[in-house]
């Protein structure tokens, strides 16, 4: 495993809801001391259902939602940051390094502004380029390495399909040069024939730009394959981190084990595996104690209403935050 | 073969719009029997949700439908019904919500927030039979009970926002059934849904088709959602069904081009070292149909001088399996 880029200990992202006369205020525990390294270089799968804290915990990762206790360090050789406390000077900085994608090409691009000029916005307002003739040149560059040519920088966006505006999406995310890229459910508006299209640039571009790569994503089947390693959410807290063939192959936490036997089967005969999780997810305004899974657990214990488990080392390079995980892994 | 549920044959839809007429559904035809799923597949644009709606002739007001165009619904100890020839609202009430039912995408758009889930499903029990409310009442709250909502009788005198995702989509499920219609119409009915909250859906939706018997066309752009669901499926791409077959088959030894690309483009979980295969360029615009066969702007087997001018008729791949393409010479063709 390279050096971390991203280090979470403990980080935190608490929403207060309303204040209570006596007593302390009540909070909503959207992500609870989160423990996690992101290696650089790395495409870094984050998988988890709606509500899970996905979405959060990238967003407090790039200083977008407020880190309520924890820290988070980002090193990329040439800086060292604390992100918890990152001064203002710094965070100007730290945004050129630190960019990210957004899940829904229509809503993401100005309808009004030209695809050359979108892509450019970043530049101009992070002072990046000083002349117009340098500024240009960047976005012809970075608009090169994803497919789109001199004739579509003229154009505005409604002219484009959604494969072609996730591809200007990324190119402005790209242009003032990122070290790490949050891509947050990228895909997920895409057509199965693009998103193909879409996944395959991504990986490209990580490898051409040395980019590090956290991808937040629902689907399991696009995690299993485009990602190095895998983290599974679970009502704000991580259940399990692990490489990603050791995850579909070996699945240690039983949320886990869940989620994969939950995604249908091209095969229409293979309907057995399939092991159904009662109910819905908690509210994070009132999370159950102990272990957050265990209203849910098929083999949850009395342990687990009251301990709440860690992250610890299992077998194959995976972290797994279950007590149980060895008395309950499959034959 | 018995009488089919309900018969669609050589179905066109085109939109009046400002730019001009726009084909969205040309010559789709395909046939439901009772207890039987359809599964209708294809991504954004490919006019599958148009198709649907037709069947209840719910599309808006700007809609032209082919002359030539016809469905036909056969219910029981019932003369056969055109539906497209109902032109009055009073006469289409017996098909919408009566004989065909439909579930939607987002559950939460489909309920009206204002008005508790039971006086909703009390409401329309009441349209379509001759119930009094009591009897309503009662009937909704054995529905409720049976696609899995705990205390029913209290949850009946609830509104939509305080039900969660998978219930509401529960509720509209007990909701579309509880008239009792032959076929139900499901539009993307996982598609808003958590995976662990799709397979419960999706459990509990084969539970009411082998316990009613209705026929189902059931809508999505997810192959494995299909490969769960369906009996027997069918691809469209732009408006056109490209292929059909029983789901076996056409999962297991797809035919026209497009659905080997779409297969090809599936992260698959059984090989991870597969590489993902966009298939090559973009849907085309609407405005711009390609003449020929739809699909040969994105082909890799076009057949110059043929597939942009003629449009490919069906050609037979096996027994109940057809696609509609010039590069399948080796059988031979039919209708």
């Amino acid at each position: 495993m390279n050096a971390p880029l991203v280090s979470l200990d403990k980080l935190s992202v608490h929403y207060p809801l309303g204040r209570k006369l006596l007593g302390p205020s009540p909070v909503l525990k959207a992500i609870d001391e989160v423990s996690l390294d992101i290696p650089k270089g790395s495409f870094f799968g984050l998988v988890g259902e709606s509500g899970s804290g996905k979405t959060t915990l990238g967003r407090a990762i790039l200083r977008a939602a407020p880190i309520s206790g924890g820290h988070a360090t980002y090193r990329d050789g040439e800086v060292d940051y604390d992100l918890a406390t990152l001064p203002k000077d710094k965070l100007r900085d730290f945004r050129k390094r630190a960019q990210l994608i957004f899940q829904d090409p229509y809503a993401a691009l100005s309808p009004r502004m030209t695809v050359r000029d979108i892509i450019a916005e970043p530049l101009e307002v992070m002072g990046i380029t000083r002349t117009r003739q340098e500024t240009d040149k960047r976005v012809r560059e970075i608009a090169a390495k994803c497919r789109l040519n001199l004739e579509h920088l003229r154009r505005f966006p409604h002219a484009f399909s959604g494969g072609q505006r996730q591809r200007i999406s990324i190119a402005r995310a790209l242009v003032c040069g990122p070290k790490f890229i949050v891509a947050d459910e990228s895909v997920a508006a895409l057509d199965v024939s693009i998103q193909a299209d879409i996944l395959n640039l991504l990986k490209s571009l990580q490898h051409d730009l040395d980019l590090t790569f956290l991808f937040i994503s629902h689907d399991l089947s696009v995690v299993a394959h485009v990602c190095d390693y895998v983290a599974v959410m679970y009502l704000g807290s991580i259940v399990e981190v692990s490489p990603t063939r050791e995850l579909f192959r070996q699945p240690k936490h039983p949320y886990t084990r869940a989620l994969l036997s939950a995604i249908p089967s091209l095969d229409p005969d293979d309907t057995g595996k399939a092991q159904r999780l009662p109910g819905e997810m908690p509210s994070p305004a009132n999370p159950p104690s102990g272990c957050r899974f265990h209203t849910r657990c098929p083999v949850a214990q009395d342990r687990c209403r009251q301990d709440v488990p860690h992250l610890q080392d299992a077998t194959g390079d995976a972290r797994v935050s279950c007590h149980f995980w060895r008395e309950n892994l499959p034959a | 073969m018995t009488t089919p549920l309900i018969s669609v044959k050589d179905l066109t839809i085109r939109f009046r719009t400002d730019e001009g007429l726009i084909t969205a559904v040309e010559d789709v035809s395909f046939d439901i029997a009772p207890g039987e799923v359809l599964g209708l597949v294809g991504e954004s644009g490919s006019g599958k949700s148009v198709t649907a709606k037709a069947l209840m002739q719910l599309n808006a007001g700007n809609t032209a439908y082919d002359p030539a165009s016809r469905i036909v619904l056969n219910l029981p100890d019932q003369e056969p019904l055109d539906v497209l020839a109902l032109k009055r609202e009073r006469d289409m009430i017996q098909v919408r919500g009566g004989a065909i039912s439909m579930i939607f995408q987002e559950p939460m758009a489909s309920f009206a927030p204002a008005i508790t889930i039971g006086d909703q499903m009390i409401e329309q029990l009441m349209l379509h039979s001759d119930m009094n409310k009591k009897r309503a009442r009662e009937i909704s709250i054995e529905m409720l009970d049976r696609v899995g909502i705990s205390e029913p009788a209290k949850r009946i005198d609830q509104y939509a926002f305080e039900f969660s995702g998978g219930m509401r989509q529960r509720a509209m499920i007990a909701m579309a059934l509880s008239t009792n219609p032959k076929l139900l119409i499901a539009d993307e009915p996982t598609t808003a849904l958590d995976v662990t909250i799709q397979a419960q859906v999706i459990d509990l939706m084969k539970d009411l088709v082998s316990d009613f018997g209705m026929g189902i066309l059931f809508i999505t752009h997810d192959l494995g959602v299909i490969a769960q669901t369906a009996d027997r499926v069918a691809v469209m791409y732009l408006g056109r069904i490209v292929e059909t077959g029983p789901v076996r088959q056409v999962i297991g030894n797809p035919s026209h081009p497009y659905t080997q690309g779409l297969l090809q483009a599936l992260p698959r979980l059984d090989d991870l070292d597969a590489p993902l295969v966009p298939v090559a360029g973009d849907i085309p615009s609407p405005l711009e149909r390609p003449p020929g066969c739809v699909f040969h702007t994105r082909c890799d087997r076009v057949i110059k001088g043929i597939c942009n001018i003629q449009v490919p008729g069906r050609t037979l791949v096996e027994e109940g399996h057809t696609a509609r393409c010039f590069d399948l010479t080796k059988t031979s063709e039919v209708a």
